[in-house]
C-alpha cells in the first residue's frame, strides 16, 4: 500500500504538469479577451495599450514558463517569507491578476473562508442527510418513506440551483423575512449573536447547495444497499441469526460504500471550487464567484491558478478515494 | 408601529430643512449594492463602470458634471471659461485653480503637484493607463504655483473639460503614487486598493469582487459632511436580486442598475420600501447595418471587409425597410418600461447636439413592403420570402446574450418575417461578443452577421469623438486586428470631411448644428444604424435614503457626500 | 450487454423473461407511460395543438395571461402560447437529454470498465479522467463552440449543427463520474469467485466483462444514467444561456425555466411548467432505471 501511494504520487508530478499545460492552452485559446471588461467607451488605441500592460500580448510559451515559475518558485517562497519574516521572493513578480491587478494567491485566500464555510457545511449536511435516506430507502424498498425518499431525491437534483435558489429567496426573504439575502463576509463570529447572524446568512444557500448534493449521493447509497442486499453473504449472515442491525450495517453498508466514497471524493474538491451559481445569488463570493468572474474577463492568471489547485485537489481526492477502495474491501489489491 | 412610523415620518418631513446642516458621521452606516462588485479602486486601471464609480467615493477631480451635465466644481475653486479668462482666447490653454487649504484624507495638504503626477501617472507609456483618452491631445502640463494647475493642449480644444473632470480622472495623491509609475502599476496592490483621496470617504477595508467598507473622510472640504459615518459597497448577485434587496426586503439603501423588465419593476416597486430612480443619458441600443459580405463562403480575412460590399444591404431601400417595419415604442414597452423611450438618433442629448429627427418612431409596414417591391424584392415563389435575381432575402442577426435582447430579436423577427425577410437569430455570449479577441469569429467587430444590436454611449457630454468613430478610416479588418470602431463599415468622404469641420469648430452653437447634421447622416438619412431605444438608468434606492439625485453624466455615486437618513 | 452467445438463456425467452419481470414493476410501468406521454405531448402534440400565428401587436395584447382554455398553460412576455413553446422545447430538451446521457454512460462505463479491468490502462484512463474532471468547463465549451460551429451549422444548418454540437459537448464533458463510479466497482468485482474462477478456467476478457462484470455494475450506471438526464438538460439550459447553445428563438424546458424565473413571483406558471415537465422526465427515468435494473437481475427475476 505504501509502494503504491508513493509511486502514485511520483506520477501525479507529470499528471499535474501535463494538466496544466492542457488548462493553460485552453484558456487561452478561448474566444474572449481581458478587453471585454473595457467599456466601449474606450478607443482601440488605450484598448491595445491596456493589454500590452497587461503582458496578454507575449508569446505563449513565455507565459506559460513564466506562470510555472511564479506557481511554484515565487508564490511558495512568498509563503515562506510571509511565515518566517524573511525576504527571500522580493522583487519578484508574482502572479498578478487581469482584473484587480494584485497578486492571486492573498485573493484566493480572501475568498477561502466563506467557500469552506458555506460550501463545506452544505456537503456535510448533503452528506448526512443523504446517507440515512439513502440506507433506509434501501432496506424498506418501496416502502412509502422509500418512494417519498425517491420524490425527494429526484426533484432535488432536477430542479436546477438557480431555481431553488430564487424560490428560497421569495419564500424565506421576502415573504417571511426571516433570512438575509445577501451574505456578509465581513462579518466576524465573536460572541453568540454574531453566530446567530452567521447562522441566518447561512441557512439559504446551504440549503440549496444541501438538497442538491443530498438527492444525487442518497441515490447512490440507497441503489449500491439494494445491489448487496441481494447477495448470499447477506442471506448466510441472517441464517447465522445475526441481528438485523449487525447485517444492515455492518456488513451490507460497508459493502456498499465504494459508489459512494468514489461520489463523496469526487464532490470534496468541488467544495473548494465552489458553487458558481448558488455563491453569486446570495453573494458569498468565494472561489466559485473568483472562477466565473475571472473566465467572463479572460483573466487568464487567475482561472490557471484557480483550476490548477482545483486539479490537485482531484488527484489527491481520487488517489485518497482509491486507497479507501482496499480498506472497504481488502481483495482490491494495487500491487 | 404603523403610527409611528406615520409619525416618524411627519418628523422627517419637518427636519428636512436641518438635515442638511446635520453633523458629519451622524446617520451611521448606509448599505450601497452594485451586484457588479469593484475588482479595482484605481480608475487609471481600470475603466469598468463598477471600478469607477466605486473609487468616485474615494477619488476627486477638479470638477464634475451635475444630473444636467453641466461642468462644476470640486477641488477647483470654480469653473474656468473664455469669458473669465481661464481658457486662452486661441483655446489652446486652460488654467484651473484649487481651493484654498485642501486637505488628503491622510492629512497633508493638496498641491498642484499633484495633478502634474496625475498626469505622468496615466500618460506613462508602460503604465497601460485606462483612461488615457482624457489625456489625449495635451502637450504639457505646468504648475506656476501650489495651487494653479495650467493645461496646455497642442491644438485649439473646443472641449477641455477632459482632463481632471469627472470621476473617470481624479487626482491621485503624488507622494502615495510616486513609486507606481509605468510598468510599476500593478506592483502597487495596497495604492490601488487603498487610495489616499479628497472624497467624502476613505476605504478601510477592501475585499476584491467583493465588499469595500468606507468611513468618512475626517478631512473632507465641507466639515459637516458626509452624514453616514461608515458605507458598505457589497457586490455579487445580478439586477433582480439588487433591486429586491433595496425594494422588496430593504436589507440595501441604494441598489446600482437595476435593470429589470417593466412588469418586474411594478411589482418590486408596490412593495412600497423604496422607488426606482431613472435617468436618460446617451445610451442607445441600436441596429448596425452590415455595408460588406459576412458571407461565410468568403475566404477567412476577406469575410466582412471593404473588398466585398453586401449584396443588399448597401440598398438604401432595404435598409431603410428594414427600419420602417419596427415599432419602437412596443419594444420599450417589452424591454424597458420606465428606464427606455423610443429614438431615431443616434446621439439622443444633450439637447445641444440632439435633433429633432422622430422620422422613424410610426411604423409603416405597407410602406416598408412597398419599398422593397420598388427596390425589386418580390416573392415570386409564394414561399413568404422575397427574391431578387434568385437571391433570397435572407438576414443572420447577431447579438449579446441578454433576456431583452432575446425578447428584442423574437419580436423584430416576428415583424421583418411579415415583411417577407427569412432572418436567422445569433446570440453570443456577452464576454466573446464585446471581448475583440481577434481570434474568435464572434465579435461584433468582426461582424460576421448582416446585422447586429448593441448598445453605446459616449463619455462626458461632447459627442465628438463618438461620430468620429464612423470615419472611413476606423473601419476593422483584418490589417488592424479588427480593431476599428467603424463597425458598420460606413464610408463617406463627405462625413469624414464634417468630422474634420467639428474638430476644428469652437463655437457651441455651430458644433451642435455641425453634430446634428452628422447624426442624420448616419441614421434617417441612410439608415447605416437603426437606433431604437434611448436607455435610462434604473437604479433603486430605500425611502429611508435622502439627497440621492441619478446623474447620467457622470458617476451615479456623485453626490454621495450629500446623502442622508431620512429619519 | 448480456451475451447472446449464451447457451444457458436463449436469446427470445431472455428478452422475455426480462420484460416479464419488468411488467411487474409498478412503478417502472408508471415511467414508462409518463416518459410516452411526455413524448407524445411533445412529439404529436405540435401536430394537433397549432394555434394560430398572431402578429406582434395582436399577441403582446394577450400576454401574461394565466392558464385557460385558449391557453392552457398561459401566455408569455410576448404573447407567445406557452403549451406551443412546451410542445417545442419538450423533443429538443428530451432528444438533447437521453442522446447525451447516452454518450456520457457509454463512454463512463467502457473506461471505467477498461480501466478496472486492465491493470495497465487503470494509471493512464484515471489520469485523464481526472485531467477532463479539472479542466474549466465553460472556457472548454467555448473552445468548442468556437471551433466546430460554423462547420456544423453549414454542414447541418443552425438547428440540427447546435444540437449536435451540444449533445457532443455535454457528453464528452460530463462521463468522468460514470467512468470512475464504474472503475471502483469493477476493482472489486473483478477479486469476486466468481470472476476469478471464470478466468481459471480461460474464458476470454472480453466475454469475462460481458457475462459478469457488465450486468453487477448495472445498478450505479442507472443512477448516473438517471442523474445524467437531469443533468443533460439543465447544462443545455446553461449552455443556452451563455449564448453557446440553439438559436435563441428556440426554445428548451431549460431556457423556458430560466426565462420564467423573473416572472416567479408574478406569474408561477411559468416555472411551474417547465419545471414539472423536467423532474417528471427524471423521474420516470429513475423508475424505468430501477425496472430495469430489477429485470436483467437473475436473483430477482429468478424469484
Amino acid at each position: 500500500m505504501l509502494t503504491f501511494t508513493l509511486r502514485r504520487l511520483l506520477l501525479a508530478i507529470p499528471t499535474l504538469l501535463l494538466i496544466s499545460l492542457v488548462i493553460f492552452l485552453l484558456v487561452d485559446l478561448a474566444p474572449g479577451s481581458p478587453a471585454s471588461e473595457i467599456p466601449l467607451t474606450v478607443p482601440p488605441e488605450v484598448r491595445m495599450k491596456i493589454l500590452e500592460a497587461l503582458g496578454v500580448n507575449e508569446p505563449l510559451h513565455i507565459r506559460y514558463l513564466l506562470w510555472l515559475k511564479q506557481f511554484f518558485w515565487v508564490e511558495p517562497l512568498n509563503g515562506f517569507d510571509a511565515i518566517f519574516g524573511t525576504n527571500y521572493a522580493e522583487g519578484m513578480q508574482r502572479i498578478i491578476s487581469y482584473q484587480s491587478r494584485s497578486p492571486v494567491f492573498p485573493l484566493i485566500g480572501e475568498r477561502l473562508p466563506q467557500t469552506l464555510t458555506v460550501i463545506g457545511t452544505a456537503y456535510l449536511v448533503g452528506v448526512l442527510i443523504a446517507l440515512p435516506i439513502g440506507i433506509y430507502s434501501a432496506y424498506k424498498q418501496y416502502s412509502l418513506f422509500d418512494q417519498f425518499g425517491t420524490m425527494f431525491a429526484m426533484i432535488g437534483f432536477s430542479v436546477p440551483t438557480f431555481f431553488t435558489g430564487t424560490l428560497f429567496i421569495i419564500i424565506f426573504a421576502v415573504w417571511l423575512g426571516w433570512f438575509p439575502t445577501k451574505y456578509d463576509t465581513t462579518l466576524e463570529v465573536t460572541d453568540w449573536d454574531s453566530f446567530l447572524t452567521q447562522l441566518r446568512q447561512m441557512a439559504m444557500p446551504v440549503m440549496v447547495l444541501g438538497l442538491a448534493n443530498a438527492a444525487a449521493i442518497s441515490r447512490y447509497m440507497r441503489s449500491s444497499m439494494l445491489e448487496n442486499m441481494s447477495q448470499d453473504y447477506v442471506r448466510t449472515a441472517r441464517a447465522k441469526g445475526m441481528d438485523e442491525r449487525t447485517v444492515v450495517l455492518k456488513h451490507v453498508l460497508r459493502n456498499s460504500l465504494i459508489p459512494v466514497v468514489t461520489v463523496i471524493a469526487l464532490g470534496i474538491p468541488s467544495i473548494f471550487g465552489g458553487a458558481i451559481i448558488t455563491e453569486n445569488l446570495f453573494g458569498v463570493n468565494g472561489i466559485g464567484s473568483a472562477l466565473i468572474q475571472a473566465i467572463r474577463g479572460n483573466d487568464l492568471p487567475m482561472v490557471q491558478t484557480l483550476a490548477f489547485i482545483f486539479a490537485i485537489l482531484i488527484v489527491a481526492f481520487n488517489l485518497i478515494a482509491d486507497l479507501l477502495y482496499g480498506m472497504l474491501d481488502p481483495r482490491i489489491r494495487y500491487d | 408601529m404603523k403610527l409611528t412610523t406615520a409619525l416618524m415620518g411627519a418628523v422627517a418631513a419637518l427636519a428636512f430643512a436641518p438635515a442638511a446642516f446635520a453633523e458629519r458621521g451622524a446617520d451611521g452606516n448606509v448599505n450601497v449594492l452594485y451586484w457588479q462588485a469593484p475588482s479595482i479602486l484605481n480608475p487609471y486601471l481600470s475603466s469598468g463602470t463598477k471600478d469607477v464609480e466605486a473609487s468616485s467615493l474615494i477619488l476627486d477631480g477638479l470638477a464634475g458634471f451635475d444630473e444636467k451635465g453641466v461642468v462644476f466644481p470640486r477641488l477647483a475653486e470654480s469653473i474656468p471659461t473664455v469669458e473669465n479668462g481661464g481658457i486662452s482666447a486661441d483655446l489652446t490653454q486652460i488654467t484651473w485653480k484649487l481651493k484654498p487649504g485642501l486637505l488628503w484624507s491622510d492629512g497633508t495638504p493638496v498641491t498642484s503637484a499633484d495633478a502634474k503626477f496625475t498626469y505622468e501617472y496615466c500618460t506613462h507609456p508602460e503604465g497601460g493607463c485606462a483612461q488615457a483618452a482624457r489625456y489625449e491631445g495635451i502637450s504639457s502640463i505646468e504648475t506656476p504655483d501650489d495651487l494653479t494647475i495650467v493645461i496646455t493642449f497642442a491644438a485649439p480644444k473646443p472641449n477641455p473639460y477632459t482632463a481632471f473632470v469627472g470621476g473617470t480622472s481624479p487626482i491621485l495623491q503624488a507622494a502615495q503614487f510616486a513609486n507606481c509609475l509605468g510598468a510599476a502599476a500593478s506592483t502597487c496592490t495596497e495604492q490601488n486598493f487603498k487610495p489616499i483621496g479628497t472624497g467624502p470617504f476613505m476605504v478601510t477595508d477592501f475585499k476584491v469582487n467583493d465588499v469595500v467598507t468606507l468611513a468618512a473622510n475626517p478631512n473632507y472640504r465641507d466639515p459637516a459632511k458626509p452624514a453616514f459615518a461608515t458605507m458598505t459597497l457589497k457586490g455579487g448577485g445580478d439586477a433582480a436580486a439588487a433591486a429586491r434587496a433595496v425594494l422588496e426586503t430593504g436589507e440595501f439603501d441604494y441598489a446600482w442598475n437595476t435593470q429589470i423588465n417593466p412588469e418586474q419593476q411594478m411589482q418590486m416597486a408596490a412593495a412600497g420600501k423604496g422607488v426606482l430612480l431613472n435617468g436618460f443619458g446617451t445610451l442607445v441600443e441600436r441596429i448596425e447595418m452590415n455595408q460588406t459580405n459576412p458571407s461565410p463562403d468568403l475566404p477567412e480575412g476577406e469575410r466582412s471587409t471593404t473588398k466585398h460590399p453586401h449584396p443588399f444591404l448597401t440598398d438604401i431601400r432595404v435598409r431603410k425597410a428594414l427600419s420602417m417595419a419596427i415599432d419602437r415604442q412596443i419594444l420599450v414597452d417589452i424591454g424597458y418600461g420606465a428606464a427606455g423611450r423610443p429614438t431615431c438618433n443616434l446621439v439622443p442629448a444633450p439637447e445641444l447636439f440632439a435633433s429633432p429627427n422622430t422620422d422613424c418612431l410610426v411604423q409603416d409596414m405597407e410602406g416598408a413592403k412597398a419599398l422593397l417591391e420598388e427596390a425589386g424584392w418580390v416573392d415570386a415563389d409564394g414561399d413568404g420570402i422575397r427574391e431578387k435575381d434568385g437571391m433570397p432575402l435572407k438576414i443572420l442577426y447577431q447579438t449579446s446574450t441578454n433576456p431583452v435582447r432575446q425578447d428584442f430579436q423574437a419580436v423584430i423577427k416576428d415583424w421583418w418575417t411579415e415583411l417577407g425577410v427569412d432572418v436567422e437569430l445569433k446570440n453570443i455570449d456577452a464576454s466573446v461578443f464585446f471581448g475583440g479577441d481577434a481570434g474568435s469569429p464572434d465579435t461584433f467587430q468582426k461582424f460576421y452577421a448582416d446585422v447586429e444590436m448593441y448598445a453605446n454611449n459616449f463619455d462626458g457630454t461632447d459627442p465628438e469623438p463618438y461620430l468620429a468613430q464612423y470615419k472611413c478610416d476606423k473601419i476593422p479588418g483584418p490589417e488592424n486586428q479588427w480593431q476599428g470602431e467603424n463597425i458598420n463599415r460606413f464610408c463617406d468622404p463627405a462625413y469624414d470631411a464634417l468630422v474634420d469641420e467639428l474638430s476644428k469648430t469652437s463655437d457651441m452653437a455651430k458644433r451642435g448644428e455641425i453634430a446634428i447634421r452628422l447624426n442624420e447622416m448616419l441614421t434617417k438619412d441612410t439608415y447605416i444604424v437603426v437606433p431604437l431605444v434611448d436607455r435610462g438608468r434604473l437604479s433603486a434606492a430605500s425611502n429611508t435614503l435622502g439627497g440621492v439625485v441619478l446623474n447620467t453624466w457622470d458617476t451615479e455615486l456623485w453626490n454621495a457626500q450629500d446623502w442622508f437618513r431620512v429619519k | 450487454m448480456t451475451d447472446s452467445t449464451s447457451a444457458v438463456a436463449p436469446p427470445e425467452s431472455f428478452r422475455g423473461a426480462v420484460w416479464a419481470q419488468f411488467r411487474k414493476h409498478k412503478g417502472a410501468v408508471f415511467g414508462l407511460i409518463v416518459l410516452g406521454l411526455l413524448i407524445v405531448f411533445s412529439v404529436i402534440g405540435p401536430l394537433v395543438w397549432n394555434p394560430e400565428k398572431l402578429t406582434v401587436v395582436e399577441a403582446l395584447k394577450s400576454k401574461n395571461l394565466g392558464p385557460s382554455l385558449t391557453h392552457p398553460m398561459g401566455t408569455d412576455q410576448l404573447g407567445r402560447d406557452q403549451m406551443q413553446r412546451m410542445m417545442a422545447a419538450g423533443k429538443v430538451s428530451l432528444a438533447v437529454g437521453f442522446v447525451a446521457m447516452i454518450i456520457a454512460i457509454f463512454l463512463g462505463t467502457l473506461i471505467g470498465v477498461l480501466a478496472g479491468y486492465f491493470k495497465r490502462l487503470d494509471g493512464p484512463l484515471m489520469r485523464l479522467t481526472d485531467m477532463f474532471l479539472a479542466l474549466p468547463l465553460i472556457p472548454l465549451l467555448l473552445v468548442m463552440v468556437m471551433l466546430f460551429r460554423d462547420d456544423l451549422s453549414r454542414a447541418m444548418g443552425p438547428e440540427m449543427g447546435a444540437f449536435v454540437l451540444i449533445v457532443f459537448a455535454i457528453g464528452v464533458t460530463s462521463w468522468m463520474h460514470a467512468a470512475r463510479i464504474v472503475r471502483g466497482e469493477v476493482l472489486a468485482l473483478k477479486e469476486r469467485e466468481y470472476v476469478l474462477a471464470s478466468r481459471s478456467i480461460g474464458a476470454t476478457p472480453r466475454r469475462v466483462i460481458l457475462r459478469h462484470i457488465l450486468p453487477n455494475v448495472v445498478s450505479p450506471v442507472m443512477v448516473a444514467a438517471t442523474l445524467g438526464v437531469a443533468e443533460a438538460i439543465i447544462t443545455e439550459s446553461v449552455l443556452s444561456f451563455l449564448g453557446l447553445g440553439f438559436p435563441p428563438d428556440f426554445p428548451t424546458w431549460g431556457r423556458l425555466l430560466f426565462e420564467g424565473l423573473e416572472y416567479m413571483q408574478l406569474y408561477p406558471e411559468r416555472v411551474i411548467f417547465p419545471g414539472l415537465a423536467i423532474s417528471l422526465t427524471v423521474l420516470s427515468v429513475n423508475y424505468i432505471g430501477d425496472g430495469l435494473r430489477d429485470a436483467l437481475d437473475p436473483r430477482i427475476r429468478g424469484r
